[in-house]
């Protein structure tokens, strides 16, 4: 168990080393010499001045050596000027918004666990049911419709059409804080964004449990006499839940995807919308970090999901 | 008893078409896929108005005898655009599905044929590739090449290959040491003969099932794109480009034909694709039984 950890955080270190890798080269592919940034368009600059400024920038260094730098200024926490809100340095755009991209994502990944697998659950056990097969069309429905789709027309139906949920934002301008207000602006879009995901789960939960229900256990187990609602919840369900625990991991990045389109269509003011935006102005820096940041967030997920899934499975032991 | 009779004789490609067959989804997608293919195709004989034709007396008029489906904020034909968008979504998808399809295979069968040290490499990479958001990285590529219907369809092919390579070296992998390949490469098969005359063959279950699946993928993908203004370019009509004008509040809440109709079209057409999809799948199942 302590070499698999072992083995899976290096893995997933390589795999957070490669990612630095590939957001540097990409950042070195955008449009533009990074030396732009530092200068004043308005004064007048000789190739000799600009040559000075490169070098003691750095920028004529190789560049696995300008690597090496931007990496220690990142890990430091130093990502550099955002060149879209007045050159305000990027941590702090970047920090102050994980907290409602947690807080959106957390809970429609949450409804979707509980949705997905109670409906999963109920179309195996009502196999081929008018229930199951309404299940299963709208599950298809749910993986067929763009996440800003369903956004819009959620949007549309609930805060436009029967004015139940408040057009978008995180809390009403103005407002003095309560919780009640924040629930009222994240039900609407942690709901939607939870669709896809749930459909996902649902049609894996569905087909895991059915393959586990052709198993010679359980029917040893119902030949016992044991209750159909025990064969189902304690030695089905078990064995059935393992691979959707590592599908809700590896689906982690697809939901992340989701969540910002759900934000730009709530203006939820999270990583996605920033992130958003700041492609539109094409702002490299932040663009930049807030891909590496999720990148990076995502990539510890994962391993969360696989030390977990090793803990609950004994038989990863002996793999 | 007959049917199984048929199926003893037929190849395994005929078994899995006559498996399709019986699947009703799945037929019922590919009649909803063939006629939206055949409106998109034909639609400038019986849809009176061009796409980027522009009525000034009917500007966000609704549903009309002249305007079928209503016309948008500069007065042009809301079905006109539709279609031509159906004909610019489902090409860039088949585009960038077609070139996927080609880096999948090959680096599948770099990393299955290449060696240990070429397949630890490409999997680790693969392994990346799989673990990031794909919509991110999408953003991200799309910042930097910029709009454009050969850019977005550049942008979509590079980030929908990964899970097709795994699944071709998976194959190759295993076909490589079956007899019929280890005695043609005794006998001094090239890797191109090999990959041509039996990789390519017993993996076509995968490809099929990949392709119609990632088209689907890459309709949402464009879609995606466009809407956030990153895709296809106006004055080009898009699905997902005629989805943006819905980011204006006016038109979300007063002009709702503008952006629920062409959304009804993608959704219909990638749940038409999504059921065929399926139904191949099944139909390739060797575990699926003809009932």
């Amino acid at each position: 168990m302590a070499q698999y950890c072992l083995r899976r955080l290096l893995i997933g270190l390589g795999m957070l080393a490669a990612l630095s890798v590939l957001v540097f080269v990409l950042l070195r592919l955008t449009p533009g010499d990074p030396i732009d940034a530092y200068i004043n368009p308005a004064v007048a600059i000789s190739p000799g001045e600009m040559a000075k400024l490169r070098s003691e920038l750095g920028l004529d260094q190789p560049l696995p050596v300008q690597y090496l730098a931007w990496l220690r200024a990142a890990a430091r926490g130093d990502f550099g000027f955002s060149l879209q809100h007045n050159g305000e340095r990027v941590l702090p755009l970047v920090a102050g918004r994980i907290g409602p991209t947690l807080l959106l994502m957390g809970s429609g990944l949450a409804i979707a666990i509980v949705v997905g697998i109670a409906t999963g659950v109920i179309g195996a056990v009502r196999r081929n049911s008018a229930t199951d097969v309404g299940l299963s069309v709208a599950a298809f429905l749910g993986i067929s419709s763009p996440p800003f789709l369903t956004a819009l027309v959620g949007l549309y139906v609930f805060s436009v059409l029967l004015r139940w949920a408040p057009s978008g934002g995180m809390l009403t301008p103005g407002a003095t804080f309560s919780m009640l207000d924040l629930v009222k602006h994240l039900v609407l879009p942690a709901l939607l964004l939870s669709i896809g995901h749930a459909a996902l789960i649902m049609r894996y939960m569905r087909a895991s449990l059915l393959e586990v229900l052709n198993q010679d256990y359980v029917r040893t187990a119902r030949a016992k006499g044991v209750p159909e609602f025990w064969v189902i919840a304690k030695h089905a369900l078990r064995n059935a839940l393992l691979p959707v625990v590592t599908l809700i991991g590896s689906t982690i990045g697809i939901a992340v995807g989701g969540a910002i389109f759900i934000e730009s269509v709530f203006n939820w003011p999270g990583m996605g919308l920033l992130l958003v935006n700041a492609v539109e102005t094409r702002d490299y820096p932040v663009i930049m970090s807030a891909t590496l940041i999720i990148g990076a967030c995502v990539i510890l997920v994962n391993l969360i999901t696989d030390i977990t899934y090793a803990a609950i499975d004994p038989r990863i032991q002996v793999a | 008893m007959m049917s199984l009779a048929l199926s003893r004789r037929n190849g395994p490609l005929a078994r899995a078409l006559q498996r399709f067959m019986m699947n009703g989804a799945a037929l019922a997608g590919s009649a909803i896929l063939i006629s939206m293919l055949i409106l998109v195709a034909t639609y400038p004989a019986f849809v009176q108005h061009r796409p980027n034709d522009i009525d000034l007396l009917a500007l966000n008029k609704g549903a009309s005898a002249t305007h079928w489906f209503g016309t948008d904020g500069v007065g042009r034909d809301v079905l006109a655009r539709i279609l031509q968008g159906g004909r610019v979504s489902l090409m860039v998808a088949s585009i960038s599905v077609a070139i996927s399809t080609v880096i999948g295979f090959l680096v599948g069968a770099l990393a299955a044929m290449g060696g240990r040290t070429a397949d630890a490499v490409v999997m680790r990479f693969v392994d990346l590739a799989m673990t990031l958001p794909p919509v991110i990285f999408l953003l991200v590529l799309a910042s930097i090449i910029g709009a454009g219907i050969p850019q977005t369809v550049l942008v979509i092919a590079l980030l929908s290959w990964p899970v097709l390579a795994r699944m071709v070296r998976a194959r190759l992998l295993e076909l490589r040491e079956r007899d019929f390949v280890v005695a043609s490469r005794g006998m001094g098969a090239g890797i191109g003969h090999l990959l041509w005359r039996h990789g390519l063959p017993n993996t076509t279950d995968i490809l099929l099932v990949h392709i119609t699946l990632q088209v689907a993928n890459a309709i949402l993908l464009e879609a995606g794109l466009s809407f956030l203004g990153l895709g296809v370019p106006p004055p080009e009509a898009s699905w997902g480009n005629m989805l943006n004008a819905a980011r204006s509040t006016v038109v979300l809440e007063q002009y709702a034909w503008q952006w629920l109709l062409p959304g009804a079209a993608l959704v219909l057409t990638v749940l038409a694709i999504n059921f065929i999809g399926d139904g191949l799948r099944d139909a390739f199942d060797p575990r699926s039984t003809l009932n």
